[in-house]
């Protein structure tokens, strides 16, 4: 956000007659001529008036969360759910954090949101690690047979995860996983690498050759080529990947839901508990603190990240 | 290591044409055993993902689709029954409604988010101020879970206390938007948290796509005279043709695993006016144990994917080479 500010009041210092270039960005619209537009077009009145519009509704349902989440009952009783609270009181996200209850738990989204921490370093680590390396052996050291097993992997992303479900069950039980904050780390390992893996391909493959060339004459072997090189000069990609991870994983319903036990659910799983559950009155505002509160890590990770998280999806998104 | 033997020998060791033309060099009987060490860490390291690819991918599911010609119901087991569950899901009502709220979601969904995104895309495009703010604020619902998305919206929507009470005490008395109580259209309102989540990651990727174009077309298209509407129809969408089959094939797969965003906003409710087919699956499965009826319907799932990635495949790699 705090760049997207700046970006746009240097751009307003910018001299009239520069506004049209847009910063110095590529002009998709072909020349425009010399004349220099009026500041209140009609045209533009009309497009900025559109947008503002459609980011006013973007922007609403946060907006309704917050506002819900300080205020009291009696008033969301009364009141309208897009007014802003009369009264500012904190008690739904002290009883959203700790107090919350689910079934016979009543220690609030906390422990939900530490399994989810629990869940996360793992997944994000291990996940990375081992897509980063699959993806350096395809870029630099491929095998006979190695493109076929890429390409089985980036058409199993496509597979509905319901017909993996139970056969996965079968294999984490038979490991022993099965029930248990490792097995669940495993899966996400596992669901994970077809994008990081062509992610990691994809750049690994577009870094010049001669690097490796001149590495391998000097007698690096595969893993000294990868930390020695590779990893260094990836810094950037490997902070895409977290950004693609953590927001992923943190996300997650379905695994959460089916491979751990109920005390050991992720925050999304608990908060569907407490917002959903049929037992008691329903506190809206204490629902709506909960929902923010596990938005919250996204949410940062997004503002903070800005360009990179466009880069991850956009990464994800264009196949190779 | 046999990686370091090769690298001393100067060669490329990238590709297996590499190896190729090393071939007839050694000679051919002494050489066949060390086909396998060659590359060895390499080959090492991808034990992950052959792996994944091979027990996840490949085993699993063809697992799920032999298990689901049987009658198992809370374990697995092999007797098998032919077509019985595919027989028996086809006639339960819950699997009809699942495939129709699936079909309108998934149909809507699509035109709606190719042209929302497009229309959002083509807005950002003319160089406006601000256009990162913008970004911005249309791509964060993305970055929310489904769950954080359904829920947020089911609380917009309850007609107690939401947008219907809000719009009715603003003096419209006869207002009603009560969507997620209403069994007819309840898809759509599980539909507008769908597209408020998933426009932002569209419009990013047209936005890209309108990037890409050449200036010069719109500087031809202006000399000639075209209208800028028209040069959009009847141009750009069709230069961009690449990147609305990746928007396709992404928000298709998209909607064959909705599953959270109706969990959290509906339950299937009311009734079983919003089920779904992965609420389905998973419900069979883990809640009635009913195995062999869960491994039918997932295999349904997989094979509605596969009517949409197979020409997707062979439009996309069916010319070139593959890799």
């Amino acid at each position: 956000m705090a760049d997207t500010i700046t970006l746009a009041k240097t751009r307003s210092s910018v001299a009239d007659s520069l506004r049209c270039q847009g910063a110095g960005m590529p002009d998709p619209n072909g020349p425009r001529g010399a004349k220099p537009r009026r500041r209140f077009s009609r045209r533009n009145i009309f497009l900025y008036g559109t947008l503002i519009l459609i980011g006013a509704y973007y922007l609403l349902p946060l907006y309704v969360m917050i506002v819900t989440s300080f205020k009291g009952m009696p008033e969301i009783r009364l009141g309208n759910i897009f007014s802003p609270p009369v009264e500012i009181t904190y008690q739904p996200w002290i009883r959203a954090w700790a107090e919350a209850c689910t079934g016979l738990n009543c220690d609030g989204l906390s422990r939900g949101f530490w399994n989810s921490v629990q869940i996360l370093i793992p997944s994000v680590v291990l996940s990375i690690a081992v897509a980063s390396v699959n993806g350096y052996a395809l870029a630099n050291w491929k095998f006979k047979g190695s493109e076929v097993f890429f390409t089985i992997l980036i058409f199993g992303a496509f597979i509905p995860y319901q017909v993996m479900l139970y056969p996965i069950v079968i294999l984490l039980r038979e490991l022993g996983l099965f029930g248990d904050l490792s097995g669940l780390v495993l899966v996400h390992t596992i669901f994970g690498m077809p994008i990081l893996t062509l992610l990691f391909r994809n750049y690994f493959t577009s870094l010049p050759e001669e690097l490796f060339k001149a590495a391998r004459v000097d007698g690096a072997g595969f893993w000294g080529i990868y930390f020695r090189i590779m990893v260094p000069m990836s810094i950037p990609i490997f902070v895409v990947a977290v950004i693609l991870q953590v927001t992923g994983i943190w996300n997650d319903f379905l695994f959460g839901v089916i491979y751990t036990r109920p005390d050991q659910y992720p925050m999304t799983v608990q908060l569907n508990n407490i917002v959903n559950s049929v037992q008691g009155v329903k506190e809206y505002n204490v629902n709506m603190a909960a929902t923010l509160l596990t938005g919250l890590v996204p949410l940062t990770i997004y503002f903070i990240s800005g360009k990179l998280f466009v880069r991850g999806i956009a990464a994800g998104a264009v196949k190779g | 290591m046999a990686v370091d033997a090769s690298g001393a020998s100067g060669d490329v060791p990238t590709v297996g044409q590499g190896a190729r033309s090393n071939g007839p060099e050694n000679r051919a009987p002494a050489k066949r055993p060390f086909q396998l060490f060659r590359n060895l860490n390499a080959k090492i390291a991808s034990i992950p993902m052959v792996a994944t690819a091979l027990f996840v991918f490949v085993g699993c599911t063809l697992w799920t689709v032999v298990y689901s010609f049987t009658g198992s119901r809370m374990l697995p087991r092999f007797n098998f029954v032919g077509l019985d569950q595919y027989e028996r899901l086809w006639s339960t009502r819950r699997w009809l409604v699942s495939i129709e709220n699936l079909a309108i979601y998934g149909v809507c969904s699509l035109v709606f988010s190719l042209v929302i995104g497009f229309t959002l895309a083509a807005l950002l495009d003319q160089k406006i101020r601000f256009e990162n703010t913008f970004r911005t604020i249309i791509l964060y619902p993305f970055a929310l879970s489904f769950i954080v998305t359904g829920l947020v919206w089911q609380w917009i929507l309850n007609p107690e206390f939401g947008l219907q009470r809000t719009v009715r005490s603003w003096g419209f008395e006869s207002f009603t938007f009560d969507p997620l109580f209403t069994p007819s259209i309840v898809i759509y309102g599980i539909l507008i948290a769908a597209l408020w989540q998933g426009t932002g990651l569209i419009m990013v990727l047209m936005l890209a796509g309108l990037r890409g174009i050449d200036s010069s077309i719109w500087a031809a298209a202006r000399v000639d005279g075209i209208p800028k509407w028209k040069t959009y129809v009847f141009i750009i969408i069709p230069m961009m043709r690449p990147v609305f089959v990746t928007a396709l094939v992404l928000i298709a797969a998209g909607i064959i695993k909705v599953y959270d965003l109706v969990v959290a906003q509906t339950n299937g409710g009311p009734g079983i006016a919003s089920e779904v087919p992965a609420k389905y699956v998973i419900e069979t499965m883990f809640r009635a144990q009913n195995l062999g009826q869960g491994f039918a319907a997932s295999t349904m799932m997989l094979v509605t994917v596969l009517i949409i990635l197979i020409p997707w495949a062979y439009l996309e790699f069916g010319g070139k080479k593959r890799g």
